[in-house]
C-alpha cells in the first residue's frame, strides 16, 4: 500500500453491509481437522449449541494420518454460512474449511436399499435398478438389496422410485466432495 | 522427572507467579510438586473463588491467570469461573485433576466428563493421554489463553499420569497449525474505514473490553483525539477512554447515558472497537442506530457480521488497527468543523441529561451517592470489582475510570459472587494498588468464604457491600415490569456482615450517615488488612435511565 492515506472522497451512500448472510442453497463444507480425541464432539457440539443443523456428516481419514476429513452438508437458507465456518475455524483443531462451490465439485453418496421382492415386481425393480446403474448385492427370497452411488439427488430419486415396492430399510452414508481439476480440495 | 514436576517447570517457565487452588484426591501429585516448585500457591475456600480470583488477577494485569482444582466436584465447582472467562474473553488455564485413565468411563469416585462438560465454554481444551504430552500442552494452553480473543483453556491431567515420570525438555515452540489470530488488520481495510470517517458527518466510536484487552487504550485516546470523535465505551470498556474527558460520552447501553444511546441512534457512522454488539447494548436490533453505517474492528472474525452486519470489516486486534487508523485518517485532511453541528447536538442531550438522582433530605445513602463518596475517597485511583445487579450499574456509571484495567466486573455471564474474589486476586497480582470491591449483599454471600483466603494471606482488599437489603435487580424489573409482584426478592438484613467479617478475622464496619461517608471511607481504606464494609443504602432505588429489555434506545426511561 505504500504511503498512508488518501485524499480520494468516499460516500457513505456508497457502503455496502455484508449481504451474503442467507444464500438460500445448500453447501457443502470441506473440513480438514486434526486427528486427535474429541474433534467430532467439538464441531456436533458447535452446531447444537449455534442452533445450526447438519444435514448430512461424514468422517474418514486422509492420505495423512494426523490429518482427517469432514465433509458436511448445511442449508444455506437458513443458516448464516458465513457465520457456520467462522464459529468453525474458532476451533483450534480445525486446520481447512472449504466451502465448496457447487459447480467446481463432484460429490457422491452410497446408499443401500433393502426392498421386499416377493411378488412379481422382481424384474421391474431389477430393472429399475439398472436405470439407476444400481448394483444387486444380496438376493433372497423376500428381499433384494441395492447398492446406488450418486448425487444426493440421484438417490433420493432412486428413493421415490423404489418406495412403492416396499421399502423395508435405507441406509446413506452422507455426502462426500472433491474439487474438480487439479488444486486440492 | 515426573509430569507434575515438569508441570510447574512450565509453569516457572511462562512466567506464572501465583496460583489459585484446592486439593484432593486426583491432584495430591501435582500438590505435592508445589512443596518444592517455589511458586506461590494461594488456598481458596472453594474453586469458583479460586476461578474468578484468576480471572481478576488476569484482568488487572494483563498476564494469564491459573487456577488449580481435583477431579469430580473440584471440576465442577469451576465452571462458573470458565464459562464467565468465555464470555469476558478472560485469559485463564485452569488445571483440573482426573481419575486414573484404569478407572475412566467407569463412574469411578469423583469421576466427571470434566472435558465433555466444559466444552461448551471452553476457547479449548486438552485431554492428557500421555505423560510426555504435558509440557507441550501446557505451553499451548497459555499461548491460546492469552493470543488472539482471550479466553479459558483447560489442561484435564489423570492422576496417574501426572506422577509417571518423563524425560522433560523445556518446550521453546508451540505446534498449532489451525490456529493463527490475525492481529493487524488489512491496509486497504483501514484505508476504507478511515475514508468513511473522513465524509462521516455524525461519527460514534464504540468502544468495547477487547481494547482493554488488546492494550489498545493509548492508541484508542490518540485516534479520538485526531478529530472530534465522540467516545462511548460498553460496560466491559469502561476505562479505555478516561471518564473525565470532553469527548467521551458516558457508558452507552441499557443503562448507558442518553447521550451516548441517542448518539448511536442518530449516527451516520459507528467505528465499533474490540465490541460485540451484544443485546444489552442494541437493545431492539431492528430499530439498533437506524442510519449508522458500520465500521467493525474485531480481533475475532466471528464477531463481525455476527449481530449487526457491517460495512467495513477489520479483523485485527484495537492495538495494531487503531495505530495505522490515525495515520491513515490524518492523512485524508479530514475538515474537523464538519463535526460541530454534530457536537452542538451531543451537548444538547448533556445538558438536558446528566446522569442524575434525587439526593436524601436527611442521613440516608443514596446508593448512587455511596459510589460517588468512594470515588472521592479513592482520589479515582482505585481498581474497582463489583458483583452483578443494580450496584454494578451504579458503579459504572458514577466511578468515573480514569484507565483501563481498573475496572473488573462481570459482563456477559453477569456472576453474582465475582466481585469478592476477583478482588482478591486483583489485589494478588497488583500488590501496590488500593483494590477495592463494590459488593452486593445478594451477591457477595455467593462467594463470601473467600474472606477467610483473605485474612490468612493478609490480602488487603476493601470490600463495600452496597446493602438495600434486596436482590435489588430483580426486585426493581418486579417493580417496573411485573406491576410490583415482589417474588422472592427481600432478602431482609442477614446476614450481620459485621459479625460475619469478624468470624473471618476480616476488620468489619457498618455504616449509616451520609454526612461522614467520604471521611468514614477513608478510614476503611487507611485500615491495615481485608476490610469488610457493610454501607446501608436505600431500600428501594431504581437504577436509571434504563433501555427496557428489547426496546430501541430511544425508548429510554428514567
Ligand atoms: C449467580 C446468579 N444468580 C442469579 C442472578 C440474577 N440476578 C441478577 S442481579 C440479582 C440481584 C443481585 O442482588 P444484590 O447482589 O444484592 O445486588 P443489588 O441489585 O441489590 O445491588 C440477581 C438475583 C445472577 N445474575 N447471578
Ligand atoms: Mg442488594
Amino acid at each position: 500500500m505504500g504511503e498512508p492515506g488518501t485524499k480520494e472522497p468516499l460516500s457513505l451512500e456508497e457502503l455496502e453491509a455484508a449481504t451474503n448472510l442467507r444464500t438460500g442453497r445448500k453447501h457443502v463444507l470441506s473440513i480438514l481437522v486434526e486427528n486427535k480425541s474429541g474433534v467430532l464432539t467439538r464441531i456436533a457440539g458447535l452446531f447444537a449449541r449455534r442452533g445450526f443443523n447438519i444435514d448430512t456428516l461424514t468422517v474418514g481419514p486422509t492420505d495423512d494420518e494426523a490429518v482427517s476429513r469432514v465433509t458436511l452438508t448445511v442449508d444455506g437458507a437458513v443458516h448464516p454460512i458465513d457465520q457456520v465456518t467462522k464459529q468453525l475455524h474458532k476451533l483450534v483443531n480445525v486446520l481447512k474449511i472449504r466451502d465448496l462451490e457447487p459447480g467446481d465439485t463432484v460429490s457422491r453418496e452410497l446408499a443401500l436399499f433393502k426392498v421386499a421382492a416377493d411378488g412379481v415386481q422382481r424384474g421391474e425393480l431389477l430393472q429399475i435398478a439398472e436405470i439407476f446403474r444400481g448394483k444387486v448385492v444380496d438376493v433372497t427370497k423376500r428381499a433384494i438389496i441395492i447398492e446406488v452411488t450418486g448425487t444426493t439427488e440421484k438417490i433420493a430419486a432412486f428413493e421415490t422410485m423404489v418406495r412403492p415396492f416396499g421399502l423395508i430399510e435405507m441406509m446413506r452414508t452422507g455426502e462426500i466432495a472433491i474439487s474438480r481439476g487439479r488444486t486440492e480440495t | 522427572m515426573r509430569a507434575v514436576d515438569a508441570l510447574m517447570a512450565c509453569l516457572k517457565a511462562e512466567g506464572v507467579d501465583v496460583v489459585f487452588g484446592l486439593p484432593g484426591g486426583a491432584n495430591l501429585p501435582t500438590y505435592d510438586a508445589f512443596v518444592d516448585a517455589g511458586i506461590r500457591h494461594i488456598l481458596v475456600r472453594h474453586e469458583a473463588g479460586g476461578g474468578h480470583a484468576a480471572e481478576g488477577y488476569a484482568k488487572a494485569t494483563g498476564k494469564v491467570g491459573v487456577a488449580f482444582a481435583t477431579s469430580g466436584p473440584g471440576a465442577t465447582n469451576l465452571i462458573t469461573p470458565i464459562c464467565d472467562a468465555m464470555m469476558d474473553s478472560v485469559p485463564v488455564v485452569f488445571i483440573t485433576g482426573q481419575v486414573r485413565t484404569e478407572l475412566l468411563g467407569t463412574d469411578g469416585f469423583q469421576e466427571a466428563d470434566t472435558i465433555g462438560i466444559t466444552m461448551p465454554v471452553v476457547k479449548h481444551s486438552f485431554m492428557i493421554q500421555h505423560p510426555q504430552e504435558l509440557p507441550r500442552a501446557i505451553h499451548e494452553a497459555f499461548h491460546i489463553a492469552r493470543s488472539g480473543r482471550p479466553g479459558p483453556v483447560l489442561v484435564d491431567i489423570p492422576q496417574d499420569l501426572s506422577r509417571a515420570e518423563i524425560d522433560y525438555e523445556p518446550v521453546g515452540d508451540v505446534r498449532l497449525p489451525g490456529y493463527q489470530p490475525r492481529v493487524e488488520g488489512n491496509q486497504k481495510q483501514i484505508r476504507q474505514a478511515a475514508k468513511a470517517l473522513a465524509a462521516a458527518q455524525r461519527p460514534v466510536i464504540y468502544a468495547g473490553g477487547g481494547v482493554v484487552n488488546a492494550n489498545g487504550s493509548e492508541e484508542l485516546i490518540e485516534f479520538a483525539t485526531s478529530d472530534r470523535f465522540p467516545v462511548t465505551c460498553t460496560l466491559m470498556g469502561l476505562g479505555a477512554f478516561p471518564a473525565p474527558h470532553a469527548q467521551w460520552l458516558g457508558m452507552l447501553g441499557m443503562h448507558g447515558t442518553r447521550a451516548a444511546n441517542y448518539a448511536m441512534d442518530e449516527a451516520d457512522l459507528i467505528c465499533a472497537v474490540g465490541a460485540r454488539f451484544d443485546d444489552r447494548i442494541t437493545g431492539k436490533l431492528s430499530e439498533f442506530a437506524p442510519r449508522a453505517k458500520f465500521i467493525h474492528i474485531d480481533v475475532d472474525p466471528a464477531e463481525i457480521s455476527k449481530n449487526v452486519p457491517a460495512h467495513i470489516p477489520i479483523v485485527g486486534d484495537a492495538k495494531h488497527v487503531l495505530a495505522k487508523l490515525v495515520v491513515e485518517y490524518r492523512a485524508t485532511g479530514a475538515d474537523p468543523a464538519r463535526l460541530n453541528a454534530w457536537w452542538t447536538r451531543i451537548e444538547g442531550w448533556r445538558e438536558k441529561y446528566p446522569l442524575g438522582y434525587e439526593d436524601s433530605t436527611d442521613s440516608e445513602i443514596k446508593p448512587q451517592y455511596m459510589i460517588k463518596a468512594l470515588f472521592e475517597a479513592t482520589g479515582g485511583e482505585a481498581i474497582v470489582t463489583s458483583d452483578v445487579g443494580q450496584h454494578q450499574m451504579w458503579a459504572a456509571q458514577y466511578y468515573d475510570f480514569p484507565a483501563p484495567r481498573r475496572w473488573i466486573n462481570s459482563g456477559g455471564l453477569g456472576t453474582m459472587g465475582f466481585g469478592l474474589p476477583a478482588a482478591m486476586g486483583a489485589a494478588v497480582g497488583c500488590s501496590d494498588r488500593l483494590v477495592c470491591c463494590i459488593a452486593g449483599d445478594g451477591s457477595v454471600q455467593m462467594n463470601a468464604q473467600e474472606l477467610a483466603t483473605c485474612a490468612q494471606n493478609n490480602i488487603p482488599i476493601k470490600v463495600f457491600i452496597m446493602n438495600n437489603g434486596y436482590l435489588g435487580m430483580v426486585r426493581q424489573w418486579q417493580e417496573l415490569f411485573w406491576d410490583g409482584r415482589y417474588s422472592h426478592v427481600d432478602m431482609g438484613q442477614f446476614p450481620d456482615f459485621v459479625k460475619l467479617a469478624e468470624a473471618y478475622g476480616v476488620t468489619g464496619m457498618r455504616l449509616e450517615d451520609k454526612g461522614t461517608l467520604v471521611e468514614d471511607f477513608k478510614r476503611a481504606i487507611a485500615t491495615d488488612g481485608p476490610v469488610l464494609v457493610d454501607v446501608r443504602v436505600t431500600r428501594e432505588e431504581n437504577t436509571y435511565p434504563m433501555i427496557p429489555a428489547g426496546q430501541p434506545a430511544r425508548e429510554m426511561v428514567g
